[in-house]
């Protein structure tokens, strides 16, 4: 045991998690999106974007320049 | 920066408020605190509605201020019962009374409009008030804007740069975090969780442990005031029961009261809280001494940032790279509070 996966429980939890051994992050959703990036600034605006973008729940590796799929109205 | 109002501030310790007149500016507001004579910490604005002269300049009558400069006495709920030289007393003479809530040995104000004031929502710091706890705590006035005291607590990466020696190690920079917000309850919670960790000289001689440490650090910060940090450690490799007491570690419960003073200035309520040792003089005594010179180095440092910060031009873009990921968090729901923005808002 070296970590819990996460200690907040609510309906509405995002979560970063910095991936041991490398410079990545993997943000999840409470939706059950997940992204990956290489810093936290547009991580964040990701998340917190729900839904924006967060229609499918498989990790999407980090945003090129111009949005691999529409964006879903908010 | 802008302030959050309608939230609950931690203005001193229960311990600073008795029958002398105690003065906070707290979000801008100048108070005066006192404590009844029954008891009740009490909150009013410090100035006369006369000619402002500082109500905690003044002195009680029982459970009135009786001001030190014409005499105008106001009552603990803030109305003037008495004038100088007249019988008619103003319609308008009365000063704010802020709603006051006291526990867990902080004394919590309510700054903004007051039937909002949900005493049910003060947030909790119990082992202040534990007797399975002993707590060493003092408090630092800080010459820099609140929000660089939330960044400084939020990325524990600095302990090792600027607390070494104290708290500081390689590790804590050398550990990646794990960062959560709940949105609905406002919360930000960081975990760094160091396996095989140097034991800094702060728990090496509080706790006695000889040899390597499993560290963690478990944040978890209800912006805008309220800032705790779970400390577990314990020898290497021991990891707390899948039931039961986690006994075999030490646990400190570290607190942070961030209270905005004035724009540029906070008051930093800092207090350490241990299950371990608990009888020891001479320990707490040591995590005193020691907590308060790593409270003065944040200090130095922050008073030198606010500086650097009051004299560069707006806009000044700054980076944020991994350790800051719960820092932008907090950043994000204290924006929230004030009514603006997005992540990674400028200070």
């Amino acid at each position: 045991m070296t970590a819990r996966a996460g200690t907040l429980t609510g309906d509405r939890v995002y979560r970063i998690h910095w991936l041991p051994g490398t410079d990545t992050l993997r943000g999840t959703c409470h939706c059950g999106a997940e992204r990956i990036a290489e810093e936290p600034v547009e991580l964040w605006e990701w998340l917190l974007g729900h839904p924006r973008g967060h229609q499918s729940a498989e990790t999407v590796a980090p945003a090129p320049r111009s949005p691999a799929r529409p964006a879903v109205p908010a | 920066m802008p302030f959050a109002r309608d939230q609950w501030y931690v203005a001193a310790y229960s311990s600073e408020v008795g029958r002398d007149l105690l003065a906070r500016t707290v979000l801008g507001e100048p108070l005066v605190l006192y404590r009844s004579e029954a008891g009740e910490a009490l909150a009013l604005a410090d100035r006369c509605v006369h000619r402002r002269y500082p109500l905690s300049e003044s002195r009680l009558d029982g459970d009135n201020i009786v001001c030190g400069y014409h005499g105008f006495t106001y009552d603990p709920t803030g109305a003037c019962v008495f004038v100088p030289g007249q019988q008619r007393i103003p319609r308008t003479a009365r000063v704010a009374a802020y709603p006051v809530v006291e526990l867990d040995t902080l004394v919590w104000v309510w700054i903004g409009d007051r039937d909002r004031a949900d005493p049910a929502a003060v947030p909790r710091a119990p082992w202040l008030d534990d007797p399975r706890y002993t707590v060493v705590r003092g408090m630092a006035p800080l010459n820099a804007r609140y929000g660089l005291l939330v960044d400084n607590l939020m990325d524990l990466s600095h302990e090792t740069y600027l607390h070494g020696g104290y708290i500081g190690t390689p590790e804590v920079a050398n550990t990646p975090i794990t960062t959560e917000v709940d949105e609905e309850r406002g919360i930000v919670y960081v975990s760094r969780h160091m396996d095989d960790a140097e034991c800094p000289p702060f728990y090496a001689r509080s706790t006695g442990i000889q040899g390597r440490i499993t560290r963690w650090q478990d944040i978890e910060y209800r912006p805008p005031c309220l800032y705790l940090l779970h400390s577990r450690i314990a020898p290497q490799g021991v990891y707390p029961p899948a039931e039961g007491a986690d006994s075999d570690a030490f646990h400190a419960e570290i607190v942070y009261a961030i209270t905005p003073s004035t724009e540029h200035t906070t008051y930093d309520f800092w207090a350490v809280a241990r299950d371990f040792a608990i009888d020891d003089e001479s320990v707490s005594e040591y995590l005193h001494q020691s907590n308060h010179t790593v409270v003065m180095q944040d200090v130095q440092a922050l008073n030198i940032l606010e500086q650097v910060i009051a004299a560069e031009p707006e806009r000044y873009q700054e980076l944020s790279i991994n350790i800051d990921t719960g820092g932008l968090a907090a950043r994000r729901l204290l924006a929230r509070m004030v009514g603006s923005g997005t992540v990674g808002a400028p200070l």
